[in-house]
């Protein structure tokens, strides 16, 4: 029997990105605000400093960082004829767990979508007709629009303090920056990194061959910077430590860089950490929610009454928690019917590796979200007339260290072991170099979350249940990307170079990305989508989903933390200056 | 082991001294094998002396070892597609365990009583080849994905932070030309085709920084 606690104004989710925000945007305005993360308590000083952040087999191999399965997985397969199995060591995808969630590992890489992101179906069909969409993609608009995001993206950038180069302020083209990128109301907090030898060269080439190469976006900062809840963040030195890692610089964007100093000295503020909220309280009417209930680690069950849920967790656990629930209808993809686990979508991703003449790279030099991008061949930046698919994605050096455990190029045809093997990789670390895509993934019928019949967590409740594979459009779309860069490669002038476009079937084994996306899908429909354009669930009405991947219809060609940090200032503002005045929906 | 995973204890160096999860028999079979996938030559040390066998042996002596952490709850379907990830309740330690054990007697059996570490380097180097692609069977064990397993966690350890009781004095470093733990390039960024001048340090520095008598 759950022991029952003082009511809350809010109660949060899981203190992430989207949870630490909401946070502190609640809590400023005079709310009694909980924040309830299942992992622990994470800061720089204590948790990754300078000393020992940079240990690749405990954080990169070991994933001492991340969720560890016996406390949450989810079952996979490709698609609904197999047995989903689950996933017993992550690989393919991280999932973060703690404080600061996956803001402490991510690589920092903060883009926005683009304008026709957002009215994709609408978009496609004026462009080329409706029929051109094949049947079974389920890709819809966005209930919001650019420019009514625009503001938001800027504030998540300036809390962020991105650092980046303009290529559209206002509506005028900004020499240096990404031509393609929607209107900006201001320049980038901080100016762009430096870029190591690899990008500089991946820039000439592409410019040689008549695109326009920009500084990615980046959450590791090129200069000391204090954003404008008054914390100071320093100085990215290039150690090549990001992904997988926390950054014992306070340079890397994360909740306890930018938002966590400050909301922690608000005294109507609770973290209450190392607690798993394991459901949504529904009242008898099943249309209101009456707080959570969470178990600490040593068993014992709470229950956390509150006016307003706020459901903050990372996208695949948000869908979770709602399906475990019962807060909207589950989706069923038979009949196309039901709403919670559609539409997941993740990223199609591929690469070009190289080995280059004469050349030291010096790659251990390298941030995650460095590295020179052109983005010509995204979304429909491209005319997809005669090209038999929909979608593209930006590319680039986006090499983001050399670590060795993981990292060690060598040439095609090498021994895996022994004399050749050891000669082979002392000669090419040093000019070894990757390249990348990085490419939307649209939504289908049939690629779907939902409760596995068969396995189950350490609390007997049924794992979440993935069924994904690539389909013909992405992979159409992954080769031809792959076929652009492999030509920015070959201007490279490589000794040898091998090419590796996106195949199926999606492999749960290959890391590729943690950009999993959709479920919770934000709509303006409720028979397509499981909240409202103010992320605010259509069947709930006090239980929002703030920003969090899982209310993307479908996925783009760029990194989600631009877009999610944009949709929690979004959301708050719609609680802060209409919820709270008039609770109850607000579509 | 060395660290507790989870919580944010520094990293406790492993300390030279017995084996605690290999036997002897092991042990010595297993410094073998990793000196052979990683030869010493004129670049460096091999597997042996850099320590790598020590690696192995503490985190299979730890929560590597047993695989804490992992979901391990049934049912468990081996013959899932691969690209559903390892779905054996097996974990590490076992399997070196039974993966070693088969070897001996695989080796016992072929080359009239020896054990591995008396194989002349060619015979070694074919054993390890047979195991790689499957060619030779061991009783009870896959012996492509064991050998994987072996392989795998010697170059993890030639490639680790000293720290972890392989890539000793940072041989593994140091044959990439990887400066390790230094954790500030801000001087070096754009010095673009130079190479960087700076031996590698160790999370817990170097050997020539402490103190002489």
């Amino acid at each position: 029997m759950a022991r029952k606690l003082p009511r809350k104004d809010v109660v949060i989710v899981g203190l992430g990105w989207t949870g630490s925000i909401l946070a502190y945007e609640m809590a400023k305005q005079g709310l009694d605000v909980v924040a309830v993360e299942r992992g622990p308590w994470r800061d720089t000083a204590t948790d990754f400093p300078p000393g020992y952040a940079q240990d690749e087999l405990r954080y990169g191999v070991r994933l001492d960082l991340f969720l560890r399965p016996d406390q949450e997985t989810l079952t996979v397969r490709n698609n609904m004829s197999q047995t989903a199995q689950p996933i017993r060591r992550f690989s393919g995808f991280l999932p973060g767990n703690g404080v600061g969630g996956a803001g402490v590992h991510w690589n920092g890489q903060t883009w926005r979508f683009l304008p026709n992101d957002f009215n994709l179906r609408t978009h496609l069909s004026e462009r080329y007709g409706a029929d051109k969409i094949p049947a079974d993609m389920t890709i819809q608009d966005w209930p919001v629009t650019y420019d009514e995001l625009e503001p938001y993206y800027d504030r998540f950038e300036k809390l962020a303090g991105i650092s980046g180069k303009a290529g559209n302020l206002k509506g005028v083209k900004q020499a240096g920056g990404n031509p393609f990128e929607g209107w900006r109301s201001s320049e980038y907090p901080t100016p762009p990194l430096k870029q190591n030898y690899g990008s500089a060269l991946f820039a000439e080439a592409a410019k040689k061959l008549g695109y326009s190469p920009f500084p990615r976006p980046s959450g590791n900062i090129s200069e000391a910077y204090t954003n404008p809840l008054g914390i100071r963040m320093g100085q990215c030195t290039y150690c090549g430590f990001c992904e997988r890692f926390g950054c014992g610089n306070y340079a890397k964007a994360s909740a306890q860089t930018c938002v966590l100093p400050a909301l922690m000295r608000l005294p109507n503020f609770t973290a209450q950490t190392d607690s798993e909220v394991t459901r949504i309280n529904l009242d008898s009417t099943g249309k209101r929610a009456t707080g959570v209930t969470y178990v600490d680690t040593s068993g014992e069950e709470w229950e956390q009454p509150a006016d307003i849920v706020l459901v903050c967790a990372f996208s695949l656990f948000n869908v979770r928690l709602m399906l475990l629930s019962g807060i909207g209808k589950p989706y069923d993809p038979v009949s196309g019917k039901g709403v919670v686990g559609r539409n997941y979508a993740y990223q199609t991703t591929s690469g070009v590796s190289m080995i280059l003449k004469d050349k030291i790279l010096n790659s251990f030099i390298a941030t995650g979200s460095g590295g020179m991008m052109i983005d010509e061949f995204n979304g429909d930046n491209f005319d997809h007339k005669d090209l038999g698919f929909f979608g593209g994605g930006y590319m680039g050096s986006g090499q983001t260290g050399a670590r060795p455990i993981t990292t060690r190029p060598v040439p095609k045809g090498t021994p895996r072991w022994g004399a050749e093997w050891k000669k082979a990789t002392a000669e090419t670390y040093s000019s070894g170099f990757g390249i990348s895509t990085h490419g939307s993934s649209y939504s289908y019928r049939d690629c779907y979350l939902d409760l596995d019949p068969t396995f189950k967590d350490r609390f007997g409740r049924p794992l979440m249940r993935m069924t994904f594979d690539f389909k013909d459009n992405e992979i159409k779309m992954s080769q031809f990307l792959t076929d652009r860069l492999a030509e920015i490669a070959r201007a490279l002038d490589p000794v040898e170079m091998t090419a590796s476009p996106r195949k199926g079937p999606w492999n749960s084994t290959i890391y590729q990305t943690t950009h999993n996306t959709g479920g919770t899908v934000m709509g303006s429909d409720p028979e397509t989508s499981v909240v409202n354009r103010y992320c605010q669930s259509w069947d709930v009405p006090n239980v929002f989903v703030p920003g969090g991947a899982s209310v993307f219809p479908q996925n783009h060609g760029y990194n989600p933390t631009g877009t999610v940090g944009a949709l929690a200032y979004w959301t708050a503002d719609a609680i802060k200056d209409r919820y709270l005045k008039n609770p109850g929906p607000l579509v | 082991m060395p660290w507790e995973a989870g919580t944010a204890t520094p990293p406790i160096p492993v300390r030279p001294g017995p084996w605690i999860f290999f036997n002897a028999d092991e042990a010595a079979s297993i410094e073998a094998i990793v000196d052979r996938l990683i030869p010493p030559d004129d670049r460096g040390p091999g597997g042996k002396e850099a320590g790598c066998a020590v690696y192995l042996d503490r985190q299979l002596a730890g929560p590597y070892g047993t695989g804490a952490g992992l979901y391990l709850r049934p049912p468990f379907m081996p013959n899932a597609p691969a690209t559903f990830g390892y779905q054996s309740p097996e974990q590490p330690a076992a399997r070196y365990r039974t993966g070693l054990a088969a070897l001996a007697d695989y080796i016992k059996s072929n080359f009239s009583g020896k054990v591995f570490r008396d194989l002349t380097p060619v015979d070694q180097d074919k054993v390890l080849s047979g195991l790689e692609k499957g060619s030779i069977a061991l009783k009870g064990v896959n012996s492509a994905s064991f050998f994987t397993l072996m392989l795998s966690g010697t170059q993890e350890g030639f490639f680790a932070d000293p720290i972890y009781g392989g890539n000793r004095d940072m041989a593994g470093w140091k044959l990439l030309g990887f400066p390790g733990a230094r954790y500030d390039y801000r001087d070096w960024v754009d010095r673009h085709n130079e190479k960087y001048p700076l031996p590698p340090v160790s999370i817990m520095g170097r050997s020539d920084w402490t103190v002489k008598d």
